[in-house]
């Protein structure tokens, strides 16, 4: 891959993606790559997310469930828009 | 079926047991805490030596005087430890302890405090350590197949790039060094929650992923239901998870087992700090997420080598085991390069393969194996810590 990915999905029906450049701001055109086939789009930034962190891959309503890995992997607790920053403010377990 | 790695070797101390260890360590093994004064003082006076320090051993009962045991005879036993002197403030469990480790064959003097007091003990001990380091610092080191390695895994200050980068990359190492014949210890029963029915099926057999189940459940009821007083967000997933983007257990759950790779099946349960007894293959080990009990654990069921995914850069090491750290963090790269023997951060910039990762990790087993210090080893890690079950009595 000549551009280095910004975000990384871990499968095609996950609904989060890892962000993976330290620094990442608001409005970048970021190159988000599946890691299961490799294949790439494009997604804007809708919020400074460190590295590591999740971004919504579409609009969640409160209720949703965060996919990744193509499983479950909690419940959202705010409406978040696609672009924005998930994490324990808005995503909780459902197990404990 | 031969692979590229079927005529791997290493240089490696073969015990009288048989086993295989990578290290030569002759240690000084207290059996309670009381007794950790004067191992130090015996390792102090007899370089070469090791002492083990740790919180327990008194008025322990039932399972968990059980685990006490198992952890102290396992540590002794293990084929990294060349000859071990045991002090005890009694002769009793002392003596207990010191039989379990003979049973291997090695070196092992035991030594009791009443009725002679520090200085006499620590002065008769000191004799027989330096016996011990005469006597195993001329054993050599001979070649072996990897296949006789016993691996073990368990991540630490995961985030989510241990699910994309490291863990996968200790995964891809299993499915290539399992089929050889090496031995291999995953656990941590707490961190499979929201993977469980993944893991439940990893299994060899039905049976045997009935029984992890039940193991599994176990632990959610007895211990997590019963004493939890909130969704335990920021113990499990810890502070540092969720510093580095890990949001709930479920996610981390999912990172943590793809430390098993993609064809990898695990032949039977291991109680903590338990001896596997069904022949080579995989083992899933009954133990705490917390980084050094869980090393601790599998290092006494016979682990001679760790593998350690990181992503926010957890330190610790084990005092008989290597523990060989990797990390797809590129941030954690930067910042504590110190702590980092495997980069795969090549993962994330999608430059370097999972193929690629475990093979660089297969190569870091192999050197650390050889002799080669680990990050950890390097900077002093020794991290020795018990597993209680409950309250002593």
């Amino acid at each position: 891959m000549a551009e280095i990915p910004h975000l990384l999905v871990h499968a095609h029906d996950d609904n989060v993606g890892v962000v993976v450049v330290e620094g990442l701001t608001a409005g970048t055109d970021m190159l988000c790559c599946v890691t299961h086939d490799n294949s790439t789009f494009r997604l804007k930034a809708e919020a400074d997310v460190p590295i590591g962190h999740k971004i919504a891959l579409k609009d969640f309503k409160a209720g949703d469930t965060a996919m990744k890995y193509g499983e479950d992997i909690g419940k959202i607790v705010a409406d978040i828009p696609k672009g924005h920053h998930v994490h324990t403010h808005n995503c909780k377990t459902k197990r404990w | 079926m031969a692979s590229k790695y079927s005529n791997m070797t290493v240089k490696a101390y073969r015990r009288e047991n048989g086993r295989v260890g990578v290290r030569n360590h002759v240690i000084i093994l207290p059996v309670d805490d009381i007794s950790n004064a004067a191992c130090e003082a015996v390792a102090n006076n007899v370089k070469g030596t090791l002492a083990l320090p740790h919180a327990y051993g008194r008025l322990q009962f039932g399972e968990d005087l059980d685990l006490h045991f198992r952890t102290m005879i396992g540590t002794g036993a293990n084929p990294n430890v060349a000859a071990v002197v045991v002090i005890g403030i009694e002769p009793g469990w002392t003596k207990r302890i010191a039989d379990g480790i003979r049973e291997t064959g090695k070196p092992v003097a035991e030594f009791s405090i009443e009725q002679k007091g520090d200085f006499e003990t620590i002065r008769a001990a000191s004799w027989a350590a330096k016996e011990f380091v005469h006597k195993t610092t001329e054993y050599q080191r001979e070649e072996v197949s990897i296949s006789e390695l016993w691996v073990s895994t368990k991540c630490g200050e995961s985030d989510t790039t241990t699910g994309l980068g490291s863990c996968p990359t200790v995964g891809n190492m299993y499915d290539k060094l399992l089929p050889e014949g090496i031995t291999g210890f995953f656990g941590e029963t707490s961190e499979i929650t929201g993977a469980e029915h993944i893991c439940k099926t990893r299994a060899i057999t039905e049976e045997v992923g009935e029984r992890w189940y039940k193991m599994w459940k176990a632990y959610q009821d007895d211990v997590i239901f019963a004493h939890q007083t909130d969704d335990l967000s920021d113990s499990q997933p810890t502070k540092g998870n969720i510093e580095g983007g890990l949001t709930t257990i479920e996610e981390k759950a999912l990172g943590n087992l793809e430390k098993i790779g993609r064809t990898s099946q695990y032949i039977d349960i291991l109680g903590p700090a338990e001896r596997p007894n069904s022949g080579p293959g995989l083992y899933f080990m009954d133990s705490s997420s917390a980084a050094a009990e869980c090393v601790t654990l599998m290092a006494a069921g016979g682990a001679v080598i760790h593998t350690f995914p990181t992503g926010q850069g957890n330190v610790v090491g084990n005092p008989i085991v290597p523990v060989i750290k990797i990390t797809a963090n590129p941030r954690t790269v930067r910042t504590m390069g110190e702590h980092v023997d495997v980069d795969v951060s090549g993962i994330l910039r999608r430059e370097m393969t999972i193929d690629e990762a475990g093979d660089a990790l297969i190569d870091s087993i192999c050197r650390t194996a050889n002799g080669r210090f680990t990050a950890a080893e390097a900077l002093g890690h020794r991290e020795f810590s018990m597993t209680k079950l409950y309250r002593s009595a």
